[in-house]
């Protein structure tokens, strides 16, 4: 089969299973059967939990500003792709607290101790630094083995922030296209292309 | 909670089927395609991967982007349910850290498995003879091969004929190649001497003869999700949904068994379940009843069928159900491939199952621990995500940086931040690989699933209580698979993400069950006073009652263990079939 064909499977499989619901006898279409076509192959509790979530705030509108201006900080515009809040990676972070609250108090603890260490450094809160300001207090808490015994805080909140900001742009469309990742497609994989195989010596493994 | 009711209806099925995975699967549609009239209960709800399966999504399209909140292996992982559920608890003895992944839903596992299909071989189904430890089956390979042969031919697998002595050849369709990642550790494997091979899988590379249903593999590498237009296994896609186009076979959702019922002689009446729809109890007639809940969920079952003639529970007069409990062996290990900064962009998905790996080659090796273990290869350029078994591949990025040159050369501090940290992220992307062991454990009678009469889940059954410990030969066959691990990275010069291993944490074996290959509990054998079953799944004492799932192991191997649940179980359906034809059941 060739890929157009492979598409065509797809769509068409899709369709059969959207008109055998619509045929179906009232009395089979419970439970999880019941779920919209958006929410096929999802379980009500997930589709319940994913609405809740969303309708909830866990950061406040300060705290977003400076994890705006965090994350562009982690992933900034350059040549090839757009920034961290290009690609909404603060909207990613206020879900996935939510969804993993195991976040939750290192990210809201680490944020404050951020500004307050601000504070006493610059007489400003992180996010109202100056740009240098901002480049040297992350310097102090981006490199773990280098980073002095004080602000060993900051680091395991920098950790997060930093883990978290990459996952949510990384996982954009915008990050997957800046990886290059070429899949998620029907194809037909034929094995590693020749090239790749010569230049790595790897032809007769 | 509203009146409860019983709910007995006078109808007598021919065959009800208690199960929809690979074992119930095969048993409803052999039986159905031969004209016999089954009834299947599921546990969950119905599932279609032509439907319900998420495969092609992006990683946008979850807002957790595949993250683990409500399924342990991703939020487009094709399981309903994983190692806890809500309202359905289980229990461990002592200092036992079992973890039991269950998948509620029409398919059970087989929705979101590797699709690894390796057959048993000679050795594994006589390893007392073989090894001197454990028991042997009371089948032969050759007996069982003709089932093989069909699976097969009906299921479809890639693969390579090598001509093994114990890891027996196939029907099988074309391998997929290699990725890039995966071909590096052939190369280094290769050369400390462990054959590398083909991969076995249960995935179509090429049209399956004679089935119109399914279609050709496209190569997204999401086998996990379940596939839209039934490119690989799952027992709901190629065995259940099939069964029910028949017209024989009737498939009831949401349908939690309690226990199997027997008569006053001790022969099965039929079969009693709650229904999550209504939440009312029902019972069920039936000719013959065929247990397929899964290796632990059928223990349960039998366990809890207690009778005035069933005193220890159904079919266990000798004492066995519940016993032998036994799961792979499990380590690994994973690298980072310097090798590969910078690597050129193709589209690696390939198949969802595994390119290459090594069955054991040390059989012939004087070492000190019988039976042995398979390497697993992996590696290529995954779809970026979260969640899944590895989570963010870039979480280990500011982890590393730090012990390579950067783009210019030079060396930094690991961490960082800014267009330097982004570069790196692009570098490192598809650098990662690895290797998963998985061998043998041998069943002892020590490990066992049993019930916690003090706990009951949310239906008022009362649950498993588990108790299982790694053996002195696990343990040296964990540190052997440390050494090859750790001998293979050091060949590739490339970048250990391994926890370091030693006897203090079992050579860094996981947990009993995180292999997902738990079999033993209902084992069959010659002695009706050391085995529950006989040699066709039949129960010793029940002749109308049969087992077809993980549960009927007599002894594992370290072959994961679906392919041989697929042959035997079409092999008990057949018994079926002759022993109705002869008027015995």
């Amino acid at each position: 089969m060739n890929r157009r064909e492979s598409l065509k499977a797809i769509s068409l499989a899709t369709a059969a299973g959207v008109l055998l619901d619509a045929c179906k006898p009232s009395g089979e279409t419970k439970t999880a059967e019941a779920a919209s076509a958006a929410e096929a192959g999802r379980q009500p509790f997930e589709a319940a939990r994913d609405k809740a979530l969303a309708e909830q705030k866990f950061f406040d509108a300060h705290e977003m500003a400076t994890i705006a201006v965090l994350v562009d900080l982690i992933i900034p515009r350059d040549e090839r792709s757009g920034s961290a809040t290009d690609a909404k990676v603060p909207e990613f972070i206020e879900f996935i607290v939510k969804d993993e609250p195991e976040h939750q108090l290192p990210m809201r603890g680490g944020l404050r101790w951020l500004d307050v260490k601000c504070l006493n450094l610059y007489n400003n809160d992180f996010k109202s630094c100056n740009p240098q300001q901002q480049e040297e207090i992350l310097s102090a808490i981006a490199y773990p083995a280098i980073a002095k015994p004080g602000m060993q805080a900051g680091v395991a909140f920098f950790n997060k922030m930093r883990d978290l900001t990459a996952i949510g742009f990384f996982t954009s469309k915008m990050g997957i296209e800046d990886l290059g990742y070429k899949g998620n497609t029907p194809n037909v994989w034929r094995g590693v292309p020749a090239e790749v195989l010569k230049q790595y010596g790897l032809e007769n493994v | 909670m509203g009146d409860i009711q019983l709910k007995k209806s006078g109808q007598v099925h021919e065959v009800v089927v208690i199960g929809s995975g690979a074992g119930g699967g095969m048993t409803a549609y052999t039986l159905a395609k031969a004209g016999v009239k089954v009834l299947m209960l599921e546990a969950g709800p119905f599932f279609d991967p032509a439907k319900d399966s998420k495969q092609l999504q992006w990683p946008y399209q979850s807002p957790r982007r595949g993250g683990n909140a409500t399924r342990p292996m991703g939020d487009f992982d094709a399981a309903y349910g994983g190692w806890e559920i809500e309202g359905e608890p289980y229990t461990q003895k002592g200092n036992t850290k079992f973890d039991w992944f269950r998948a509620k839903m029409l398919g059970g596992r087989t929705n979101h498995w590797g699709r690894i299909s390796l057959r048993m071989g000679p050795k594994d189904f006589k390893c007392r003879t073989s090894y001197g430890v454990g028991d042997d089956w009371p089948i032969t390979y050759d007996e069982i091969k003709p089932y093989y042969d069909k699976v097969d031919q009906l299921i479809g697998i890639y693969g390579s004929n090598e001509g093994l002595e114990n890891d027996p050849d196939g029907i099988f369709l074309p391998p997929p190649a290699p990725r890039l990642g995966e071909l590096f550790i052939k190369k280094a494997a290769t050369g400390l001497g462990i054959k590398v091979i083909p991969g076995r899988g249960s995935v179509l590379t090429a049209p399956l003869p004679g089935n119109k249903d399914r279609q050709q593999c496209f190569y997204c590498g999401q086998c996990n999700r379940t596939c839209k237009v039934y490119g690989d296994f799952s027992s709901s896609s190629c065995l259940v949904i099939p069964a029910i186009k028949t017209g024989n076979l009737t498939v009831l959702t949401n349908a939690v068994v309690r226990e199997i019922i027997t008569d006053n002689n001790g022969m099965a009446t039929g079969v009693s379940y709650v229904s999550k729809d209504d939440m009312q109890e029902y019972v069920v007639n039936a000719k013959a009843v065929v247990l397929a809940a899964g290796t632990c969920e059928s223990a349960r079952i039998l366990l809890n069928s207690k009778t005035a003639q069933h005193v220890n529970g159904l079919t266990n007069s000798s004492g066995v159900v519940g016993k032998y409990l036994h799961d792979s062996t499990q380590t690994g290990g994973a690298v980072i491939l310097p090798q590969l900064l910078n690597r050129p962009r193709f589209n690696e998905d390939g198949v969802g199952s595994l390119h290459v790996y090594a069955p054991w080659w040390a059989d012939k090796q004087k070492l000190d621990f019988p039976r042995g273990y398979h390497l697993e290869i992996f590696g290529g350029m995954m779809m970026p995500a979260y969640g899944g078994y590895f989570g963010f591949e870039g979480s280990i990025v500011p982890l590393i940086n730090g012990y390579l040159p950067d783009a210019a050369g030079k060396m930094k501090p690991g961490g960082g931040f800014g267009k330097s940290l982004k570069d790196d992220y692009r570098r490192f992307y598809g650098t990662f690989a690895g290797v998963g062991c998985h061998g043998t454990d041998v069943a002892k009678e020590t490990n066992y699933c049993e019930i916690d009469n003090s706990v009951v889940d949310k239906y008022g059954i009362p649950v498993l209580r588990f108790n299982y410990a790694w053996g002195s030969d696990e343990i040296k066959q964990a540190k052997h698979m440390t050494e090859t691990v750790g001998a293979i990275i050091k060949s590739l010069n490339a970048i250990p993400l391994i926890p370091p291993a030693g006897p203090e944490n079992n050579w860094g074996l996981s947990n009993p069950g995180k292999g997902i290959h738990e079999v033993g509990t209902v084992r069959m054998g010659d002695d009706p006073k050391k085995s529950a079953l006989n040699k066709w799944g039949q129960a010793h004492d029940c002749k109308n009652l049969f087992v077809t799932d993980g549960s009927m192991f007599v002894q594992q191997s370290e072959k994961n263990p679906t392919w041989t649940i697929l042959a035997l179980s079409m092999r008990t359906a057949e018994y079926i079939l002759d022993q109705k034809q002869k008027q015995n059941i």
